[in-house]
C-alpha cells in the first residue's frame, strides 16, 4: 500500500492533485498520531495541533539559527525535531493528566491556545504575527511538490508502523486496558502511567514531524496556521473518526475521503463563509450516519457475513452428524 | 493603588458577564455530560442580534435581551433536538465534535449575513460612566453586570424552586434514575440545552456592548469559558462563577498594570497551577471516572 503511494507521483498527476495528496498524508499522518492518544488510550486530545505547531516552529527557528541550507538537510532534521518535540510533551503530559475524560479535552484546548498566545506574543523568537520565514527549497518547479510529498509519505509511514508495532506489542494492550477502564487497569497491575505517557509523546512526536514538513513546504509559519484550534484540531479528530478510531487504517481513509472534499470546498466556494457552513454539514453527516466509521463498519459487516457463514456452516454440519447418527449402522463389509 | 482598585472594579463587573455565559455551559455539563462547543458562538449570535436590532429597529441593546434570549433558546432547542439527541454510540464524545460543528456552521451562517468584519453596539451611554469616590464606574459595565447577576438569580431558582429544575437536578445526578422515576430526560435535557442557549443569548447581547465582535470570536470565547469551567471545577455553579471572577479580574489586572497584549496569559498560568495542585478545580468534586 505505503509502496503504491509512493509511486503515485510518477503517475503524471499534476502538481494541484499531488499537493492535495500532500495534505491527505499529513492528515492521515496526524489522524494516526492521534490515534495512539484518542484511539488506543481514549484520551481525547485535541493538544496534537499544538505538537504540530512546535514541530513547524522548530523547523523554522533551526533554519534562523543554524544555517542548515535549504536542500535535503532539513528533512534529516525533522525526525530529531520530532524526538526533542516528544521530550517537550512529557511535563506537559504530566499536567495534562492529572485530568481525564472531558476536563482532559479541554486541558489540551487551552494548551494550544496557551502556545498561540506565546507565538504571537514572544515577538523575539517566534516573529509575532507574520510568523517566520523558512528558506524555500531549491527543488525544480515541475517536482518541488514531489519531494514533500515522499517526505509526507515517509512521515505517515513512520506513523503508521509505529502503530502497527503498538498493536501487536504488551504496550498496545496496556493502552486497550487504560481505554476500556483505567481504575481496573490499574487495580489488575497495569503499570497505567506507561502507556498514557508513551502515547502522548508518541503522538507528540509524529504530530511535530508532519508539522516540520508542512513548514518546509509552506516556507513560512504564522502562529494562526501553526496553533490552528479551530480547523487543524478539529479537522484531525474528524478524520480518525470517518475512517474509524482505534483502526489502523482508519485515520488514512479517512484523510483520504475528507482532506480532497476540503480542498475541493476550499477551492470551488472560494470565501469562508460558505465554506464554513459546508465543512460544518460534513462534519454532521458523518456524525449522524457513519459515527463508528467506514473501517470499522465494514469490518463489522465482514465479521456479522463470516459469522452468518460460519453459522450456516455448523448448521449444516450438525445436521450432517444428526442424519450420520440417526442413519441405520452401515453394514461392515467382510 | 487608584489603578489596582479601579482595574479590580472592572474585572469584577466583566466577571459576572462571563459567569452568566459560563452558567449555560456549567447547566449542558451537568444535564448531559456533554461539553457545548457552540456556547460561543451562541453568545456572538446574541451580540448579533443586539446589534441587528439596535442598528435598524433603534431599540437598545439591554432591551434586545428579551428578543435574544428566548430566540436563542428556540435554536439550542432545534439543534439539540434534531443534532444531539441523534447520536447513540459514544455520543459523550461524539456531541463534543457535533457541537463544535454547529458553532463552525453557525460562524459561517453569521459570517454570510453580517460579513467579517469587526462589529460593536454603540449607544448614546457607550462611554459614560458614574464616578464614586474617585473610581470610574462605566455604566454600560455596570448595567451588564447587575442584569448578569438578576439572570444568574433567575437561574438559581428556576433550577431550586420549579419541577423543572427538580428533574434537572435529577438527571445531573443519575440519568438511569430520574428516567425511572418518570423524568424525561430527552425533553428535560432538549430544555437544558436551549436554556443553556438562552443565558448565552442574554449574555451576548451585552457582550456587544462592552467589546466588539466578529463571526470568528467565539473561538476566543469558548476557550476562555472552557478554562473558567476547569479552574472552578467542571459542572460547578459555585466554581463557574469563581473562575469568571477570577479570569476577568487577572485580565483587567495585567491590562492595567503590563500590557493588553498579555493580558490572557495570567489566566492561563493559573490555570495550570490549579491543575497541579487541585486537578478537580477550585470547586469541583472528585469523583471515580469523571476527573
Amino acid at each position: 500500500m505505503i509502496a503504491a503511494l509512493a509511486l503515485f507521483p510518477f503517475s503524471g498527476a499534476e502538481s494541484w492533485i499531488v499537493n492535495i495528496g500532500i495534505f491527505t498524508l499529513m492528515y492521515a499522518a496526524l489522524g494516526s498520531a492521534w490515534n495512539l492518544i484518542g484511539g488506543y488510550t481514549g484520551y481525547v486530545s485535541l493538544g496534537s495541533v499544538a505538537f504540530f505547531g512546535l514541530g513547524a516552529y522548530g523547523l523554522a527557528l533551526t533554519f534562523q539559527h543554524i544555517g542548515i541550507g535549504n536542500g535535503f538537510l532539513p528533512f534529516a532534521l525533522v525526525p530529531i525535531i520530532g524526538i526533542a518535540v516528544a521530550i517537550v510533551s512529557v511535563p506537559i503530559g504530566w499536567i495534562a493528566f492529572r485530568t481525564r475524560g472531558l476536563p482532559f479535552i479541554i486541558v489540551t484546548i487551552s494548551l494550544v491556545i496557551i502556545l498561540q498566545y506565546m507565538a504571537l506574543n514572544l515577538t523575539d523568537i517566534t516573529g509575532g504575527a507574520p510568523g517566520l520565514q523558512v528558506p524555500q527549497a531549491p527543488f525544480p518547479p515541475g517536482a518541488y511538490e514531489e519531494y514533500f510529498y515522499w517526505a509526507m509519505l515517509g512521515v505517515f509511514a513512520v506513523t503508521l508502523l509505529a502503530c502497527a508495532y503498538v498493536r501487536r506489542s504488551r504496550l498496545g494492550l496496556m493502552m486497550f486496558a487504560v481505554r476500556e477502564d483505567e481504575d481496573k487497569a490499574r487495580g489488575l497491575g497495569v503499570a497505567t502511567s506507561v502507556p498514557k505517557y508513551a502515547a502522548f509523546a508518541g503522538c507528540a512526536a509524529f504530530s511535530a514531524m508532519a508539522g516540520a514538513v508542512w513548514a518546509y513546504y509552506l516556507s513560512t509559519v504564522y502562529p494562526q496556521f501553526a496553533f490552528d484550534g479551530e480547523f487543524l484540531a478539529m479537522g484531525i479528530i474528524l478524520v480518525a473518526y470517518l475512517g474509524g478510531i482505534g483502526t489502523l487504517w482508519g485515520p488514512f481513509v479517512g484523510a483520504a475521503i475528507l482532506t480532497p472534499a476540503q480542498q475541493y470546498f476550499a477551492y470551488s466556494l472560494g470565501g469562508s463563509q460558505l465554506y464554513l457552513i459546508a465543512y460544518a454539514a460534513v462534519f454532521i453527516v458523518v456524525m449522524l450516519f457513519l459515527p463508528r466509521g467506514v473501517v470499522t463498519t465494514i469490518a463489522d459487516r465482514a465479521l456479522r457475513r463470516s459469522r452468518r457463514r460460519k453459522q450456516v456452516v455448523e448448521e449444516l454440519a450438525t445436521a450432517e452428524s444428526e442424519a450420520l447418527r440417526d442413519a441405520p449402522a452401515p453394514a461392515v463389509a467382510r | 493603588m487608584h489603578l489596582f482598585i479601579q482595574a479590580i472594579i472592572l474585572g469584577v463587573l466583566t466577571g459576572g458577564l462571563y459567569a452568566l455565559m459560563t452558567s449555560g455551559l456549567t447547566l449542558t455539563f451537568g444535564t448531559m455530560r456533554i461539553i457545548n462547543m457552540a456556547q460561543g458562538v451562541f453568545v456572538v449570535c446574541g451580540a448579533y442580534i443586539g446589534f441587528t436590532l439596535f442598528n435598524y429597529l433603534h431599540i437598545d441593546p439591554f432591551l434586545s435581551i428579551l428578543v435574544s434570549t428566548p430566540l436563542l433558546f428556540a435554536i439550542g432547542f432545534t439543534l439539540q433536538t434534531f443534532l444531539l439527541k441523534p447520536l447513540r454510540h459514544d455520543a459523550h464524545r461524539l456531541s463534543l465534535l457535533m457541537t463544535w460543528a454547529m458553532a463552525i456552521g453557525l460562524e459561517g451562517i453569521l459570517s454570510f449575513i453580517f460579513g467579517t468584519d469587526f462589529r460593536g453596539i454603540l449607544t448614546t451611554y457607550q462611554n459614560s460612566s458614574w464616578t464614586i469616590a474617585g473610581y470610574e464606574i462605566p455604566v454600560v459595565r455596570a448595567l451588564a453586570f447587575l442584569l448578569s447577576v438578576a439572570i444568574l438569580v433567575g437561574m438559581y431558582l428556576l433550577l431550586t424552586r420549579t419541577k423543572f429544575g427538580r428533574s434537572v437536578r435529577a438527571v445531573s445526578q443519575r440519568e438511569s434514575a430520574a428516567k425511572l422515576l418518570g423524568v424525561n430526560t430527552d425533553r428535560t435535557a432538549a430544555l437544558a440545552f436551549g436554556l443553556g442557549a438562552a443565558t448565552a443569548g442574554a449574555a451576548g447581547a451585552m457582550f456587544g456592548l462592552v467589546s466588539s465582535f466578529d463571526p470568528a470570536s467565539h473561538y476566543d470565547l469558548i476557550g476562555r469559558l472552557l478554562a473558567i469551567c476547569v479552574i472552578g471545577g467542571l459542572g460547578s455553579n459555585a466554581g463557574a462563577i469563581a473562575g469568571a471572577v477570577i479570569l476577568a479580574l487577572s485580565e483587567s489586572l495585567v491590562q492595567a498594570e503590563l500590557s493588553p497584549a498579555w493580558s490572557s496569559v495570567p489566566f492561563y498560568v493559573l490555570l495550570i497551577i490549579v491543575l497541579i495542585a487541585r486537578p478537580q478545580g477550585l470547586f469541583g468534586v472528585r469523583a471515580r471516572g469523571a476527573i
